[in-house]
C-alpha cells in the first residue's frame, strides 16, 4: 500500500512547488474576492416564452433521434403504454418512488432493490423520472433519488424512457445549474439523446454502451 | 486473442524532431486524407452550434477569467477539494512526478485485489504511459472507449485529444476489430464497428471490478469530479466497479459547482460541435446506502493529483495561461498545421497547437524544443480556444526560452531562429541591405494583394493567417522614399 509518509511528503512538496511559483499563499478570503470578480455577462435566465422554451426542448430532444410527446397529467400512464408497445418493452425496470398513477396495467415492472448489473442486461428497458430538463441542449438530468434512482439503472438497459414535468423544464445551462446547487453533492448524469459516439470518421452514431433508445414524455 | 497490450507510447523523450516525423507523415496520403476529412466535419459542425449562441464571446471571457482565477488560488482549490473529497468518502493522493502517479495506480489497483481495469479514456494516463506500467505489474488495462480500443487493439498511438484514433477510417477499422475480436464477417458501416464495440466491452463492464478514469473537472467547493463523455463508457466504469481511481493534473480543479454552468456550454461546443455531449456524469466521494436510497457506484474511490511539471509551468507568468486548457482540441482542427501532419508527428499525446506548447513545458523544455516553432503563428487557434489561451503568444515566449537555452553552446551557430535574428541585425545595421530587403517584399506580396491593398487570401499553410484576419498590402511606397521624395520636391 502507499504510505503515509509518501504522499504526505508528495503533498507538502507539490503546494510548496504552487506557492514558490504564485509567490504566496492563497486562502479564502482572497478566493472568494477574486471569484466573485469574474464577469458573467452571459445569458443567465429565460429569454424566451414558456411555451417557446417547450418547443424548443422538443426540438433538441427530436434532433438527438429522441421521441418526445407532450401530454396532461391524466394521460400519463396511457402514453407509458403506447411508448412501451411500439419499443416492445415488456418488462421495464425502474426505481423506487416512481409515481404509481404513471405505471400502465399490463407491463411488467421490476423495482430496483440493487440488482446486479447482469439483472439489469436482461430486462427490456427502464423507465424514471428526472430532476430536470434543459431546453437549449436538449438534456435531461437524473440523480440518486426516489423516482430516478441509481445511475447504473439508466445505463445498462438498452431502453430509456423518461418522464419530465413541465414545471422542471428551463431554458438554459446556468438555470439548470442553479436549480442543482443544493442538491450538488448527489451523483448527477446530464443525458443528452442515446449514447453516441463520433470516434469513426467523425460521423455521429446512435447507441454504443447507453441506451441505444431514448424517449422522453413531457407532463403538464 | 492478441493485442491487448498497449501500443508503445508517445514519448516526448525519445520522438523525433517535429521537422523529421511531419516528413514522414507528409507522405501517409491516406493520413492525411483521413485527418483532413475529420477535421473538416468537426470544425463545420463547431461553427454551426458555435454561431447559434449569440453570448459565446461573453461565455469565453468568463471561461478565460474563471479559469485565472483558479489558477492564481490553486493551492487553496486543491486543498478545499482535498477536504470535501475525503469528507464524502474519498481517498486523496498526491503525485509529484508521472512514477509517483503510476506507482500509486499500480498499488491501489494490487489492494482492490483486481488484476484487471476497464479505463475511460484519459489523456492524463496516456500521458504518463500508465498502461504500460500496469502491464508491467501483471494487471490488463482494457480501453472502452471506442476509439481508444481501436488504438489499443490496432497497437497504435492516439492523434488527437478528443478522437484519438481520428487517423483511421472505417475501412482501416474493420481490420482492425475483424483480426482482433475474430469477427471475418463485420461490415465496414460505421454502426457495424459500434455494435462490435458493444459485444465486444459488455463483458468486461459486468466483470470487472476496477475501474481507472481521468477527469473533466475537480470541484473544489464539493469535492465532486465531473467527466464528459459520449458513449456510455465513461458512465460504465464510473458505476459498475467496485473501486475507481481517478487521475487527475492539479490543473483540472475547479472553484465552484456554479462555474460548470460555463464550461458545460463552452467545451461540447468547442470539442465536438455538439450542443451537449450525450453525457455528463459529476459524483461526490462514495454515495452509500442509507435509509433513504441505495448506494450508488463503487465502494471505494481514489483520487490522485498530479503534478508532473505543471508547477513549474505556473511558475513562468508568461506561459501560465497553458494550464487554462480543458482540452477541447478545437485548436487542433483549426491548425493549417496539424491538419497537414495529423498528431503523431508532435510526438506527444497532446497534439496541435496546445501540444507545441504543452508538450515542452511537461518536459521543463528538456525535449520537444523544436514543437513551438511547430506553426506559422496564424493565431487559428487562439480564435477557437473557448477559454482565450493566446497560444501564439505561448509559442512566441517559448521560442526565445528555446533560443536563450540553445545559443547558449555551440549548437546556437546552427540555429535557425537565431540565424533569422542574425541575418536581421545585419540588415538593419546597413542601409543599403535595409532599402533592398524593404524592395523584395513589396515586389513579393504584389500577386496576392486585392485591387483595395488589402490581403485576404495567402497560400499554402501561411493560409491560416488570412482565415481569421486580413493583411494590409505594403505601402507602395516606403515611409524613407517619401520623406526623400518630399524633402527634394520641397512640399
Amino acid at each position: 500500500m502507499v504510505t503515509d509518509t509518501v504522499t504526505n511528503s508528495a503533498r507538502a512538496e507539490v503546494l510548496r512547488r504552487i506557492r514558490s511559483a504564485l509567490g504566496r499563499v492563497a486562502n479564502a478570503e482572497d478566493a472568494r474576492a477574486g471569484w466573485d470578480a469574474v464577469e458573467r455577462n452571459y445569458r443567465r435566465g429565460a429569454t424566451r416564452s414558456r411555451e417557446a422554451v417547450m418547443e424548443l426542448l422538443e426540438d433538441r430532444l427530436r434532433d438527438y433521434d429522441a421521441r418526445v410527446v407532450r401530454v396532461g397529467h391524466a394521460d400519463v400512464a396511457s402514453s407509458v403504454k403506447g411508448m412501451l408497445g411500439e419499443r416492445k418493452g415488456r418488462r421495464m425496470v425502474m426505481p423506487a418512488g416512481l409515481k404509481a398513477e404513471w405505471l400502465p396495467v399490463g407491463v411488467e415492472f421490476v423495482v430496483d432493490d440493487g440488482l446486479l448489473a447482469g439483472e439489469l442486461d436482461a430486462v427490456d428497458g427502464v423507465m424514471t423520472g428526472a430532476t430536470l430538463a434543459i431546453a437549449e441542449t436538449g438534456t435531461v438530468v437524473l440523480q440518486n433519488v426516489a423516482g430516478q434512482g441509481r445511475r447504473a439503472v439508466t445505463l445498462v438497459p438498452d431502453y430509456h424512457l423518461c418522464v419530465v414535468r413541465v414545471e422542471d423544464v428551463v431554458e438554459t445551462v446556468p438555470e439548470a445549474m442553479a436549480r442543482l446547487q443544493a442538491t450538488a453533492g448527489l451523483a448527477t448524469t446530464f443525458v443528452s439523446g442515446p449514447s453516441a459516439t463520433a470516434d469513426i470518421e467523425m460521423t455521429r452514431i446512435k447507441g454504443v454502451h447507453g441506451p441505444r433508445f431514448l424517449d422522453v414524455i413531457l407532463v403538464g | 486473442m492478441g493485442g491487448l497490450v498497449s501500443g508503445v507510447g508517445l514519448d516526448p523523450k525519445t520522438a523525433p524532431t517535429f521537422p523529421v516525423a511531419a516528413k514522414m507523415a507528409l507522405g501517409d496520403t491516406q493520413l492525411r486524407k483521413n485527418v483532413r476529412h475529420a477535421t473538416d466535419v468537426i470544425q463545420a459542425k463547431r461553427a454551426r452550434v458555435v454561431a447559434e449562441m449569440p453570448d459565446w464571446q461573453a461565455l469565453r471571457e468568463a471561461g478565460k477569467q474563471i479559469r485565472q482565477h483558479t489558477m492564481e488560488n490553486l493551492d487553496f482549490y486543491l486543498e478545499e477539494f482535498e477536504a470535501n473529497c475525503a469528507r464524502a468518502g474519498g481517498v486523496v493522493h498526491w503525485a509529484r512526478d508521472a512514477e509517483e502517479a503510476r506507482r500509486i495506480v499500480v498499488e491501489l489497483v494490487k489492494a482492490s485485489g483486481s488484476d484487471e481495469v476497464i479505463k475511460i479514456k484519459s489523456m492524463t494516463t496516456e500521458e504518463i504511459q500508465l498502461n504500460s506500467a500496469l502491464e508491467a505489474a501483471g494487471i490488463h488495462a482494457y480501453e472502452t472507449d471506442l476509439a481508444e480500443l481501436i488504438l489499443q487493439l490496432g497497437e497504435d498511438r492516439p492523434s488527437h485529444i478528443v478522437v484519438p484514433a481520428l487517423h483511421k477510417n472505417r475501412h482501416e477499422i474493420r481490420e482492425i476489430f475483424r483480426r482482433e475480436m475474430n469477427l471475418p464477417e463485420l461490415g465496414d458501416q460505421p454502426h457495424d464497428l459500434a455494435d462490435a464495440a458493444r459485444m465486444f466491452l459488455r463483458e468486461k463492464f459486468l466483470r470487472v471490478k476496477t475501474g481507472v478514469s481521468g477527469a473533466n473537472f475537480l470541484i473544489a467547493e464539493t469535492g465532486g469530479v465531473c467527466i464528459v463523455e459520449s458513449e456510455g463508457n465513461g458512465r460504465m466504469c464510473l458505476t459498475l466497479p467496485e473501486t475507481l481511481i481517478t487521475v487527475a493534473g492539479i490543473d483540472k480543479v475547479i472553484p465552484r459547482f456554479q462555474d460548470l454552468e460555463v464550461l458545460l456550454q463552452l467545451l461540447p461546443r468547442s470539442a465536438t460541435g455538439e450542443r451537449m455531449n450525450p453525457y455528463n456524469s459529476v459524483w461526490t466521494g462514495v454515495d452509500a446506502a442509507d435509509g433513504a436510497s441505495l448506494g450508488d457506484g463503487p465502494r471505494a474511490f481514489h483520487v490522485v493529483l498530479m503534478d508532473n511539471a505543471r508547477t513549474e509551468i505556473l511558475a513562468d507568468e508568461e506561459a501560465r495561461q497553458t494550464l487554462h486548457c480543458i482540452r477541447c482540441a478545437a485548436c487542433q482542427n483549426a491548425c493549417p498545421v496539424y491538419r497537414q501532419t495529423g498528431g503523431h508527428a508532435y510526438g506527444s499525446v497532446y497534439a496541435g497547437p496546445i501540444g507545441a506548447i504543452l508538450t515542452p513545458q511537461l518536459q521543463e523544455m528538456h525535449h520537444a524544443q523544436s514543437l513551438p516553432y511547430a506553426s506559422s503563428l496564424c493565431g487559428a487557434c487562439y480564435e477557437v480556444c473557448p477559454v482565450k489561451i493566446n497560444i501564439p503568444e505561448v509559442l512566441i515566449h517559448l521560442r526565445n526560452k528555446v533560443v536563450k537555452q540553445n545559443t547558449a553552446g555551440v549548437a546556437g551557430l546552427f540555429d535557425v531562429e537565431a540565424g533569422a535574428m542574425k541575418a536581421m541585425a545585419m540588415i538593419f545595421r546597413s542601409e543599403r541591405r535595409f532599402r533592398a530587403a524593404q524592395r523584395l517584399g513589396r515586389v513579393a506580396e504584389s500577386p496576392i494583394a486585392g485591387s483595395d491593398g488589402w490581403i485576404r487570401w495567402l497560400p499554402g499553410m501561411l493560409g491560416g493567417w488570412t482565415q481569421v484576419r486580413d493583411l494590409q498590402e505594403m505601402p507602395k511606397e516606403t515611409f524613407r522614399d517619401w520623406w526623400e521624395r518630399r524633402g527634394r520636391n520641397g512640399d
